[in-house]
């Protein structure tokens, strides 16, 4: 089992707020986009581009690289901070997220944004795309971990459970998938749309090991990926509980902020809670 | 005459992805979704067990891992019956792997109403219409076993999204393989002729070689084009045909709508008007019967082509 210590967690932390930050500058440029959603996944975001996968910024395209996939595509604002934070765009073309022109396309484009694995952005087709590559390194003997992302919305999608089928069918134990439990999605609560739960059991049920965390806690997010790390022969899935929004007192736990952007005033009240949250961290450092 | 041989292009299919691996193709990958034997994948899964993956009747997913396996650096062709894989499928077809231009492979069989006996929802008389309309993507469709085997290795050393459909009935070779060449994107002119031009794609090419035949004895000189990539279309092959022959008929098995003759019709709109047939499944459904009693029942014969022509001609 590895530990976090303070020091790495007090950066993560930092950089999670960072990529907050992100979120909100690209939506705000945008003036369009899912803010709530990828608000609620800032920490595995940063967990990942920064701990987790065995990327390198200078080479984006490297064949032996862990992939990750983004199978809920909207939350594009979400990966593009994580990644241009993390060193593999500027941070300042995040605000042209959307614009004509603009590499940064409304969801993830594996052709013209530096890092992003697989072209994304209609629901449940990530996941597939994530299983095959898991396919694939273990066909081509690489050790090689894919992850992928989902919404707790997007697995009433067929297709998801096709996935799951397969990645346990073949004992993808280099696949991991992650679904953001934020109870939220376009008309309403997810219980109420199209109730999804139990999700832990179905998941242990089509052969994958679960584990449950809260989402914005490292520690657990480290525990959660040392259980994948750990499990063999079988797929890892891993249920993190967040808040949608997160971050943005505003936007927190309101459906309503699931595609929509922050006005200038609202943009100033997020970006001053966020400096404020950074602020904190630093004083208690 | 003697006897002909025939052959499914889908057994043509399974042979040939055999014979590429023989031949050094070691990135080749193939899916099925629990079709192997009807797909005649299981040929190459016989003779290479472990690099086919089965991925049980989920055609979606299906197309989904393909497009993860081609990021890897394989080259994956996923196979099923024309009706699931460009239709059910068609969307991932579109965002997973025509979107980011992937280089997959979907090679669909039991294309068209010669399925036979399986009725109309197996029939898949619309997927020229649905894989064209996706940029960037090739669309093939294969006349005979020398044709379907060049194809099939052709889409392999191509770098790009393909859709390759083949049939279920066995239909005659009439290609000399001996001397032949294969080209993407590159129709192949069979008779002389500026009588009238028959442009035909599929099983539907050996209809209108011997309509041009039963012509040809009433003095009248049919030129026949075989299209095989219906996308991108051999737009120099089919201009000049039209240009010198002045009227142009179309055949497929598949629906007039959105197949090679709206293909051909749209080109020849725009750059040269001619007058023009299409000769295919008219906006409707099939159903059930033996296949070459479908065809003729739906018209998509050497007779109904043949008739057409001197429609034309006497117009």
């Amino acid at each position: 089992m590895r530990f976090l210590t303070e020091e790495l967690k007090f950066d993560l932390k930092k950089k999670a707020c960072q990529v907050r930050m992100g979120i909100i500058e690209s939506t705000h440029g945008a003036k369009a986009g899912h803010p709530g959603g990828s608000l609620s996944a800032a920490e595995m975001f940063t967990y990942l581009y920064n701990k987790e996968l065995r990327v390198d910024p200078k080479a984006p395209r490297d064949p032996n690289r862990d992939r990750f996939v983004l199978s809920k595509g909207h939350t594009a604002p979400g990966l593009y901070a994580a990644l241009a934070y993390r060193g593999f765009f500027p941070v300042a073309d995040l605000p042209t997220l959307r614009h004509i022109d603009s590499y940064l396309q409304g969801h993830p484009n594996m052709n013209t944004v530096p890092g992003v694995d697989m072209s994304t952005g209609s629901l449940g087709q990530g996941i597939s795309a994530a299983a095959g590559m898991a396919k694939g390194a273990k066909y081509l003997g690489k050790d090689i971990n894919v992850y992928t992302l989902l919404g707790d919305g997007e697995i009433a999608e067929g297709e998801v459970w096709e996935a799951m089928l397969f990645a346990a069918h073949y004992h993808l134990d280099n696949f991991c998938m992650i679904v953001d439990l934020n109870g939220l999605q376009i008309d309403g609560r997810t219980c109420d749309v199209m109730n999804t739960a139990p999700v832990d059991e179905k998941a242990k049920a089509f052969g994958f090991h679960v584990v449950e965390i809260n989402g914005h806690d490292f520690d657990e997010i480290e525990r959660a990926f040392a259980e994948f790390h750990a499990c063999t022969h079988k797929p890892t899935c891993i249920l993190m509980h967040t808040t949608k929004g997160k971050g943005v007192s505003f936007m927190e736990n309101q459906a309503g902020w699931h595609g929509k952007a922050p006005n200038d005033e609202e943009y100033k009240q997020a970006m001053g809670e966020l400096n404020a949250a950074m602020a904190e961290l630093e004083a208690a450092k | 005459m003697s006897e002909v041989k025939k052959i499914a292009t889908r057994d043509s299919y399974g042979n040939a992805l055999v014979e590429l691996a023989q031949n050094g193709a070691d990135d080749l990958v193939v899916l099925d979704a629990d079709l192997a034997g009807a797909t005649k994948t299981g040929i190459f899964k016989k003779a290479y067990p472990d690099r086919h993956f089965n991925c049980g009747i989920a055609e979606c997913n299906m197309v989904g891992v393909a497009a993860g396996l081609s990021t890897m650096g394989l080259v994956p062709f996923a196979s099923s019956f024309a009706m699931f894989a460009a239709g059910r499928a068609f969307e991932q077809i579109r965002n997973s792997v025509g979107y980011p231009h992937l280089n997959v492979k979907i090679a669909a069989t039991h294309g068209g109403i010669s399925v036979g006996e399986d009725g109309a929802s197996h029939q898949c008389c619309e997927d020229f219409a649905l894989m064209r309309s996706i940029p960037g993507m090739v669309v093939m469709c294969p006349s005979d076993d020398v044709e379907a085997k060049a194809a099939v290795k052709a889409a392999y050393a191509y770098e790009g999204p393909v859709y390759v459909r083949f049939g279920r009935l066995a239909v005659p070779v009439f290609h000399d393989a001996a001397h032949f060449s294969f080209e993407i994107g590159k129709g192949e002119q069979l008779t002389e002729g500026n009588g009238v031009a028959i442009i035909a794609t599929g099983l539907m090419v050996n209809e209108a070689l011997i309509a041009a035949e039963s012509l040809k004895a009433q003095g009248i000189h049919a030129r026949v084009i075989n299209i095989c990539t219906i996308k991108p279309l051999d737009e120099e092959l089919v201009l000049k045909a039209a240009r010198e022959c002045g009227k142009v008929i179309t055949c497929e098995e598949h629906s007039i709508i959105g197949g090679l003759g709206e293909a051909v019709a749209a080109l020849l709109s725009e750059k040269c008007p001619t007058r023009l047939r299409r000769v295919g499944v008219n906006d409707e459904f099939g159903h059930s019967g033996p296949a070459a009693a479908l065809l003729k029942q739906f018209g998509l014969s050497a007779e109904h082509i043949e008739a057409v022509a001197k429609e034309m001609l006497n117009a």
